[in-house]
């Protein structure tokens, strides 16, 4: 499985010593072979483990324990973790929250890094600054003032039923935007530096307007990039288990990675549930790994490579 | 902000770098400006107020005591959060231990074990593909989920280890992964390792294939063998990529949460920077002067890793 989703990962453009199939196996070789195999098996185990305690029901666990050979193998604690728990109401919310987070900060992103490679301002370099630093800032660094600030920030009723952005989806998808946007910010400038001056500099002379100038010509250019970054923006939103925690109060606005650390104990009452609702959480992340597992990574490196 | 004022610094772009005709130095108009003002203006307003204000404010607020109901009851107390924090608050010390703890074990194990799975599968080896799609597979899923996979592996009474080797007798050998605190946070550093590596692999195999194949070759023709050619060929060319690795491994350490809340709420044993800070504004004591205290000293921790990196990465910017 994984080899398929994989196969157009480790292409290599050029310079890449030919391997034939049939080279002639060195001990050295198979030594490293052997132990990439165990450590790769070793990797998985956790994961195999969550998903054999997933498909086995709870009575049989109690009778022989969970290191036992099965004599039952099902779906039902996906069944019941899916139905009993309100899954798909918390995985609703996740989208209400990831889809306009996605958008906006790549869209956002893109406007300052346009800014920024395309016009020669003096303030270029702090931006760029401002950016970057604040995407590497832990989170908890900022959380107690930001708390405060959403309790203090006032919404219309459409958005908030409190009047306040404080344990609102709108202001989760505010916090992921702000955050995110320094990232993205930092990788598509780097990435549009790659783009030739002279394009933008025909345009100018044809009498583009610098909206015109960004959205006919830089932004087409961009699309492998963003590309790559909504993929990897989409897993981190997603994956975002911290802003939620702190700013959401009430259970049910909660996106479903955070939720789940509620669901545990109240709703997935043993651990062949949890092992369920684990796994069903880590479903979309999983079929991203299998079939855009290559974005994703040119995203994270996109970032690295020209640090 | 700032964007407002220095519009009149916007030419026409890298034109105005060039020995060109000045006819073609055409300034741009009003429009235009005003366009690329609020083109930058707004994501920077929202930067700025979202991420940098809370920053400066944690500094500000961690000189006061302050309940949160009103602001009439922010008293300034000058250093005595700091003071509180470095002398009797119990779980502070344990939690920057933990923390360094952190750090130097992403930075020993897991990074080179990276590093040395990337050097090991650019070869493109058989089966590569399997190998990275395995040790990559943490990487992708969240921490809050693999704080839960990983507490079926370590529960103290049916977990797999303690099954695998039953020592999960109460009444003989009982090794409690979660609750014991000289057992706890070597079980979710191994959770934690077990995901960093996947994400160092994929870090270094980038940084490997900017690396000159004939680099390596000329090394090998030079008679030196796979260990000194990686030491004195490859290594060195990792320089821009270790610069990377070495900040999201210090912030990666600083940033830890997720696994340590799902796995035991970050109590006994456990304690980090991160989820004391959490703990002093979530909760039935909302103590935020006590927390911005600590935010501002994971900050400083956070900017003594990530000022340097700025310079190295934005001084190359300056001379091009």
């Amino acid at each position: 499985m994984t080899a398929t989703a994989l196969a157009s990962d480790t292409a290599r453009p050029s310079g890449a010593h030919p391997v034939s199939g049939k080279r002639r196996a060195r001990p050295a070789r198979i030594v490293l072979h052997v132990f990439l195999a165990v450590s790769a098996l070793a990797w998985l185990v956790p994961m195999l483990w969550a998903i054999y305690t997933s498909l086995r029901p709870y009575s049989e666990t109690q009778s022989k324990g969970y290191l036992s050979l099965p004599s039952t193998l099902n779906f039902q604690n996906y069944i019941d973790a899916w139905n009993q728990s309100g899954m798909p109401h918390y995985f609703w919310n996740t989208v209400m929250i990831a889809v306009p987070a996605v958008i906006l900060t790549l869209l956002l992103s893109s406007f300052v890094a346009f800014t920024v490679t395309q016009y020669n301002l003096k303030i270029n370099l702090l931006l760029l600054m401002i950016f970057t630093a604040g995407n590497l800032l832990p989170q908890q660094v900022i959380i107690t003032p930001l708390y405060r600030l959403y309790l203090l920030i006032g919404l219309p009723s459409g958005l908030s039923d409190s009047g306040k952005m404080y344990d609102t989806i709108f202001g989760l998808v505010v916090i992921h935007v702000a955050f995110q946007s320094g990232f993205c910010t930092f990788v598509l400038s780097n990435y549009m530096k790659t783009i030739p001056t002279g394009l933008r500099e025909a345009a100018v002379v044809d009498g583009a307007t610098v909206w015109q100038i960004y959205s006919r010509i830089i932004l087409p250019l961009l699309k492998p990039a963003v590309a790559a970054l909504a993929t990897l923006l989409s897993i981190w939103i997603y994956n975002d288990f911290f802003w939620a925690i702190v700013l959401i109060s009430d259970g049910n606005k909660m996106p479903i990675t955070s939720a789940l650390a509620n669901l545990s104990g109240t709703f997935f009452t043993n651990d062949n549930l949890v092992a369920a609702g684990a796994l069903l959480t880590a479903v979309p992340t999983l079929l991203v790994y299998f079939l855009l597992q290559r974005q994703f990574v040119s995203g994270l490196t996109l970032g690295a490579e020209k640090g | 902000m700032t964007v407002g004022t220095s519009a009149d610094a916007v030419e026409t772009g890298r034109a105005a770098d060039l020995p060109r005709a000045p006819g073609r130095l055409r300034r741009l108009t009003g429009r235009d400006r005003t366009v690329l003002t609020l083109m930058t203006g707004v994501p920077t307003a929202l930067m700025v107020v979202f991420v940098w204000v809370p920053a400066l404010a944690s500094i500000l607020l961690s000189f006061t005591s302050w309940d949160g109901i009103g602001v009439d009851s922010i008293k300034w107390i000058g250093l005595r959060n700091y003071q509180q924090i470095f002398t009797i608050y119990p779980s502070f010390w344990p939690a920057v231990e933990h923390n360094v703890l952190w750090l130097v074990v992403l930075a020993a194990i897991p990074t080179p074990f990276g590093l040395f799975l990337a050097y090991q599968l650019d070869k493109k080896i058989r089966f590569s593909r399997f190998y990275q799609g395995a040790f990559f597979l943490p990487v992708m899923v969240s921490s809050a989920v693999i704080g839960f996979v990983w507490e079926l592996i370590y529960n103290p009474d049916h977990g797999l280890i303690n099954s695998l080797f039953h020592t999960n007798n109460p009444n003989g050998t009982y090794l409690d992964w979660v609750g014991n605190p000289k057992l706890n946070i070597w079980a979710v550093l191994v959770a934690a390792s077990w995901r960093h590596a996947g994400y160092m692999m994929i870090l270094y195999l980038a940084g490997l294939k900017s690396v000159d194949p004939s680099l390596k070759d000329a090394a090998a023709v030079d008679g030196a063998n796979e260990w000194q050619a990686f030491r004195h060929v490859v290594f060195p060319a990792l320089r821009p990529i270790n610069v990377v690795v070495a900040v999201v491994t210090v912030i990666e350490a600083l940033r830890a949460f997720d696994i340590v809340y799902v796995f035991n709420k970050g109590e006994h044993g456990t304690e980090l920077l991160s989820i004391l800070i959490t703990q002093n504004i979530i909760g039935e004591a909302s103590r935020i002067g006590y927390g911005s205290a600590l935010a501002v000293i994971l900050l400083v921790v956070s900017l003594a890793a990530i000022i340097p990196y700025l310079i190295v990465t934005f001084r190359k910017e300056r001379s091009t």
